[in-house]
């Protein structure tokens, strides 16, 4: 689950990024507009988390440009002012949740969660595949009942491949989902946390689609 | 008196009163002096008509000697004679005299008029000596008479007065109610308003004299409202800049919770110090801006000692990590300046943070002396990135954080400075250098220049010396 964080202050920014990286999301922060919008564009985000004033703009000026773009991507607005007028402002322009300062981090976590499962249709918290059963608030996975241990990010390949079966996603999808921008990815890196799911869940569970990618296969 | 109506009454009352008892004096003395002129013709005319009637014999006054009046006398009750005659021989015989007359002598003298008391009573006389005949004709009008004459007629002018003095005053009173009923209603208006209300007084059907004062009670309001709208504005703006730092803070406190990963939580802890610090700032920023404001200090003239002051900030001020030099012009230490020292530090501090915050590594800030026109200018010029062009006229605004912000700025200490510098006469000058940096500029009016070198000089007309070097970049006005 990667994030994107759009925040002018500096301590809040770090304790943002180091804490949604703690509770399992891959996240990148910004600090400016101009900052945003370059990287909104050609990265899949997952959700986006949104500071309302920012030293060259107004946050809604982001949303506002990213909904003209049609890009759905669910955004929670975090913001000082949370008078009901500015809740109403944020949620009309096309936020999709609203968190006023400050908050809890388990808090701002779950909903994020909730956001991303709405985006991808489901309603649902806990991810399904024939026997297996992944939750990705407490982070664990169950083949059959019993629990299985999986590192951070053979746990975010299973769950982004778990919250689109059937579909197909590139290695660079997979690579989005694991890195932020200035963590260095090792060239064979996916290859090898899909051969340490496979050893651990079963040889079938994920098939590899030449060329294209990857995606859940049959039984387990 | 604290009531402007009773104020008018009283007034009006005894400056009324006091007309009217001179009045009622002069008439007193000017109708005494009139029947008593009147009188006394009358006293002469019938003194010499008695007198004329002797000599031409119609009275003969051997023969009445002895004789009854010979008309009896019928008088109506309640009647007073007024006038009494004798005729008295020279020799001093009473030869006759009229009805109610006295039988003693009326007077002594011989000719004209004079006054005697005969039984308690006091008589006016007018005498007339016939020398030919040997009589003298004495004419006397009694005084306690004449007195009830004079009383009688002042009683008819003071009674009707008595009467509308009662009258009058309530008349004055009313008068007096129906001219401060403007001054009531503004009153009324007044003390039936709740405290939020500010809207002016309608001033349209307000009395001409009271307008000033309407006015006057419509600016206070409008400034109050101001000044209210700004605090409001100020709290609400001052509550939302502590939630983002607080923010900071919880989010930094749960990572350092969650985080079982020693590095991850010192980190965080650390992170906690610096946002500690830094919210501390800023509180202690708003802090000295509603200082500022209230203006309850009651600003001194000083002197400072810019150079002083400057050099205890550099000393003061923490940049160790940086590694930077601050130089104090050894000029700005023999200025001394007619400020309030606490003004001046306050300025001075956040603008010496400014350039501390905006530094680069290993840096130098230069604090030096510029004249612009007749001001002269206390510098301080750092080595930092500057302020865009397009953000110089915002940042003295509060709150306002560009895009070369420093990370532990708050956007508050260019205004902190500038509302200083207004409390204390001088102004804030900002512009960027010509190899990049901002040089802030104090600029103090040659009136405040209170000498060079001279230490508690008395204030000087003269400009200050022209100083050869006192900073690099000379300083123009934007």
């Amino acid at each position: 689950m990667r994030i994107l964080i759009v925040e002018d202050d500096a301590l809040l920014r770090d304790g943002l990024k180091v804490g949604l990286s703690l509770a399992g999301f891959t996240a990148d922060a910004v600090e400016s507009c101009e900052e945003a919008d370059a990287a909104l564009v050609g990265h899949g985000f997952d959700a986006l988390v949104l500071d309302l004033m920012l030293p060259d703009g107004s946050g809604l000026a982001i949303l506002k440009a990213l909904r003209e773009r049609r890009d759905d991507t669910p955004v929670l607005l975090l913001t000082a002012r949370d008078s009901v007028a500015d809740r109403v402002a944020g949620l009309d322009t096309g936020a999709d949740d609203y968190l006023g300062k400050p908050f809890d981090l388990d808090e701002l976590a779950a909903r994020l969660r909730a956001l991303i499962r709405r985006a991808e249709g489901r309603s649902r918290a806990v991810l399904e595949w024939e026997r297996l059963k992944l939750d990705p608030s407490s982070r664990t996975v169950e083949k059959d009942g019993v629990p299985i241990r999986l590192s951070r990010r053979e746990f975010s390949i299973l769950r982004a491949l778990m919250s689109h079966p059937g579909a197909i996603l590139s290695k660079n999808r997979l690579e989005d989902q694991l890195y932020g921008w200035q963590e260095e990815v090792e060239s064979n890196a996916i290859e090898v946390h899909i051969h340490h799911l496979r050893s651990k869940l079963g040889t079938e569970l994920i098939q590899t689609v030449r060329g294209v990618g990857y995606r859940l296969g049959g039984e387990p | 008196m604290r009531s402007i109506g009773t104020r008018l009454f009283v007034i009006l009352g005894i400056t009324t009163g006091l007309v009217w008892l001179s009045a009622v004096a002069w008439i007193f003395v000017s109708t005494r002096a009139e029947i008593e002129h009147v009188l006394d013709a009358r006293l002469m005319e019938a003194g010499r008509m008695v007198n004329s009637l002797i000599v031409s014999q119609e009275i003969d006054v051997a023969r009445a000697q002895g004789l009854k009046p010979p008309f009896p006398a019928r008088v109506p009750a309640g009647y007073d004679r007024q006038l009494s005659c004798q005729i008295w021989s020279l020799q001093g015989v009473l030869i006759g005299r009229s009805e109610g007359a006295p039988e003693k002598k009326l007077s002594e003298h011989r000719d004209g008029f004079s006054q005697t008391v005969i039984d308690g009573e006091t008589w006016r006389v007018f005498a007339v000596e016939n020398a030919a005949l040997g009589v003298r004709v004495l004419v006397g009008d009694n005084l306690r008479i004449r007195d009830r004459l004079v009383n009688d007629v002042i009683r008819g002018l003071l009674l009707p007065t008595l009467l509308i003095l009662p009258a009058l005053a309530g008349l004055i009173w009313f008068s007096i109610r129906q001219g401060l009923a403007p001054l009531d209603r503004i009153a009324r208006n007044l003390s039936a308003r709740p405290a939020s209300d500010l809207s002016p007084l309608d001033s349209a059907d307000t009395a001409r004299e009271i307008a000033p004062v309407v006015q006057s009670l419509n600016g206070l309001f409008a400034r109050v409202a101001g000044q209210r709208e700004r605090e409001r504005h100020f709290t609400a703006f001052a509550a939302h800049e502590l939630r983002t730092p607080l923010a900071g803070l919880k989010t930094q406190a749960q990572v350092a919770l969650a985080s079982g990963d020693p590095a991850i939580r010192d980190r965080a802890l650390r992170q906690i110090a610096v946002g500690v610090d830094r919210t501390g700032r800023l509180v202690r920023q708003l802090l000295d801006i509603s200082a500022i404001e209230a203006g309850e200090r009651g600003w001194t003239n000083g002197p400072t000692n810019p150079g002083a002051e400057l050099k205890a900030l550099a000393n003061e001020l923490p940049h160790a990590g940086k590694a930077l030099s601050i130089a104090v012009a050894p000029e700005l230490e023999k200025m001394r300046v007619a400020m309030d020292p606490d003004l001046f530090r306050l300025a001075a501090r956040n603008l010496l943070e400014n350039a501390i915050n905006h530094s680069p590594p290993g840096g130098t800030i230069a604090c030096g002396l510029a004249m612009n026109g007749a001001d002269t200018i206390i510098v301080i010029e750092d080595a930092g990135p500057g302020i865009p062009t397009d953000e110089l006229d915002q940042v003295k605004e509060r709150f306002f954080r560009g895009r070369n912000r420093a990370p532990v700025g708050s956007g508050l200490g260019l205004a902190i400075a500038e509302l200083a510098l207004e409390q204390a006469g001088c102004s804030l000058l900002l512009r960027n250098a010509a190899a990049g940096g901002l040089v802030a500029g104090i600029a103090v009016p040659a009136t405040l220049v209170r000498g060079f070198g001279k230490p508690d000089a008395s204030p000087v007309s003269k400009p200050p010396p022209r100083l050869p070097e006192p900073t690099r970049v000379p300083l123009r006005l934007p």
